[in-house]
């Protein structure tokens, strides 16, 4: 019987689970997970704290998931080494997990720079992981008012789904603008301003530079880099994260930021597969080898990864950076790279970009204008040439009808 | 496995297909009651270009891209069918960016929804089929073990 060992159990992993299981029905598969619940949906702690799901809802998965798998879970538990000569994973207890084919689907880990003062702080939090989101919910009251250090996505959905349960939501980042990845200034003011009309704040262009507390009263401030001083008394840190790549990279496993992994999700290493956010791989729409964390290519990786670890044959060779995200009701999409030519059309409320290079498109942001917006997407993952398409059609909307009868009876007069 | 397949030689764009894709979801027994003056929110939509039409629904595809890219866990593949479980779904859309047939939207209350061949509601038999003047939209087996 084949022996699987996964390192993780969140997005990736269930997926690798699902995958194994397509090809192998019997093989051992034990999973190692630091975290103490089921496979959630990480995106959802914010969902959880403003009240539109709950613990059960969210479960990524059904309460039988594990048991109809035929996994053994070994929650609390934290992998601290591979051994790839006798093919063993050794845990921080000491127990060693032999495998035949192991999958490293560790996800990643909020970055938190040294602060000045930060140890001092009380009530300081991460906003990655359900226990962060429990623990964060416990410590705010409807008289906090809550410093959030980092405009990305993380912080800002902090921000949303603390608005209406406290005093004040301040947030702040070095970058001028929210969403800095994803967005340009232009883009991000039409986000930034859908979160001040919730009374959401920014200081933007400036970030934290100390936190002190007050000796007498005991409350917290953090003073700025532009020398602003801003009273807080909880705290969210949402500056970035990092891939979990050190168990590979520590044995020798290729890799810059993340884990390298190709279109099997194989790494370097002979057996050990990865898959998620601790990987870094091709990006197809600029060919660039990068981190591509986002959940549909955790999940897409982990399924591939598990169908390949169990003898079968998966190729996943489609991932771009992809993201939908809402704020307070207002959708912002972007997918791809921003490179090429700019097709733009803006109104008071929505933005469409369309990036194309050559006879591709290769990008877009889609703000308050998100119909159908998959079409767009899978013309870039595809590299569908624009010439077999009538691109002006579709600049106006994503639209099907756009291409050639050919390709359309492929998508609709068959299976797909 | 049966599927919603389209001529688009045969299709109107009448619409007529939205209407009753409408009503047949809508749960109520008279179709002007629950769809008179009111915006429709159809789980299947005509696509027009110059010189077609056709009626464009989820396609349940093999390998669908929404079920794995659903950052809910909220959509799921079951008997060849793709289904959304609308309690755990939180209208974040990323089903809407991945999909290349552009085969879901949000409904009414803004919660995503989807065609799921009517085999739940009181159709039971696709009603976008049933109801084509012309033919065009029918359920039928076009080859997939399943
Ligand atoms: C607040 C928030 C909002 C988000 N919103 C979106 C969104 O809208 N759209 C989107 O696409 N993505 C979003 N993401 C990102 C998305 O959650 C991740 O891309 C996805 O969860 C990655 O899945 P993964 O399986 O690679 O990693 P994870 O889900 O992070 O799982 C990795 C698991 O491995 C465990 N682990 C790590 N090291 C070890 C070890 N040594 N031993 C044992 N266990 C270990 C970790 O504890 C963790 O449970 C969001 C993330 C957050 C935090």
């Amino acid at each position: 019987m084949r022996r699987y060992v996964i390192i993780g159990n969140g997005i990736a992993a269930v997926n690798c689970i699902e995958g194994i299981r397509s090809v192998d029905a019997k093989g051992r598969i034990t999973v190692v997970s630091e975290e103490t619940h089921p496979a959630y949906c990480r995106p959802l702690i914010s969902y959880l704290l403003d009240g539109r799901t709950d613990q059960k809802r969210m479960q990524y998965r059904d309460p039988d998931f594990y048991d109809r798998m035929g996994c053994e879970m070994l929650y609390r538990r934290k992998a601290v080494r591979i051994d790839r000569e006798d093919k063993k994973v050794e845990l921080l207890d000491g127990t060693l997990l032999p495998y035949d084919a192991l999958c490293v689907a560790a996800g990643s880990h909020p970055f938190v720079p040294k602060f000045e003062g930060l140890d001092e702080v009380g009530k300081k939090f991460s906003f990655t992981t359900l226990d962060d989101a429990l623990a964060l919910e416990q410590a705010v009251d409807k008289d906090s008012k809550v410093l959030i250090v980092g405009a990305g996505m993380i912080g800002l959905k902090c921000a949303e789904c603390l608005a209406e349960r406290v005093a004040e939501v301040t947030v702040c980042d070095l970058a001028d603008h929210v969403l800095p990845t994803f967005l340009n200034f232009e883009c991000a003011a039409y986000v930034q301003r859908r979160l001040e009309d919730h009374g959401i704040r920014f200081a933007l262009g400036d970030s934290a530079a100390r936190f002190e507390k007050d000796a007498s009263s005991g409350a917290y401030r953090a003073v700025l880099k532009s020398g602003a001083v801003l009273a807080f008394d909880v705290l969210v840190l949402a500056i970035g994260a990092r891939a979990n790549a050190s168990l590979v990279k520590d044995i020798g496993g290729a890799g810059e930021r993340g884990i390298a992994v190709d279109e099997h999700m194989r790494t370097s290493l002979p057996d050990i597969y990865a898959a998620g956010d601790c990987t870094e791989s091709t990006d197809v729409s600029c060919g660039e080898r990068k981190l591509l964390s986002n959940l549909p290519n955790a999940a897409m990786q982990g399924y591939a990864a598990g169908v390949n670890m169990a003898g079968g044959s998966a190729v996943f060779d489609r991932a771009i950076m992809m993201n939908s995200i809402s704020f307070f009701g207002l959708h912002s999409m972007t997918a791809g790279s921003y490179n090429g030519e700019l097709f733009e059309e803006k109104t008071d409320t929505s933005v469409k970009r369309l990036y194309t290079e050559g006879d591709l498109l290769k990008g877009f942001v889609l703000i308050g204008c998100s119909d159908r917006a998959g079409i767009y997407t899978s013309m870039i993952r595809n590299r569908t040439p624009l010439s077999s398409v009538d691109f002006e059609m579709m600049k106006k909307a994503a639209t099907t009808a756009a291409f050639s009868a050919g390709a359309r009876e492929k998508m609709f007069g068959g299976m797909v | 496995m049966k599927r919603v397949y389209v001529n688009e030689e045969w299709c109107l764009g009448c619409h007529l297909c939205e209407y009753n894709c409408a009503f047949a979801n809508s749960g109520m027994q008279d179709m002007a009651l629950a769809l008179k003056g009111k915006p429709i929110y159809p789980r299947i939509h005509i696509e027009e270009g110059e010189k077609i039409s056709y009626a464009v629904s989820c396609r349940h595809c093999e390998d669908p891209i929404c079920v794995r890219s659903c950052i809910a866990g909220a959509i799921s593949k079951e008997g060849g069918v793709v289904k959304i479980d609308r309690a755990k779904c939180v209208s974040c859309f990323t089903c809407i960016l991945v999909c290349p047939y552009g085969a879901l939207a949000p409904g009414e209350d803004g919660v995503m929804q989807k065609c799921e061949l009517c085999l739940q509601n009181s159709c039971g038999e696709p009603a976008c089929v049933k109801g084509c003047p012309n033919r065009a939209i029918v359920y039928e087996e076009r080859g997939e073990e399943e």
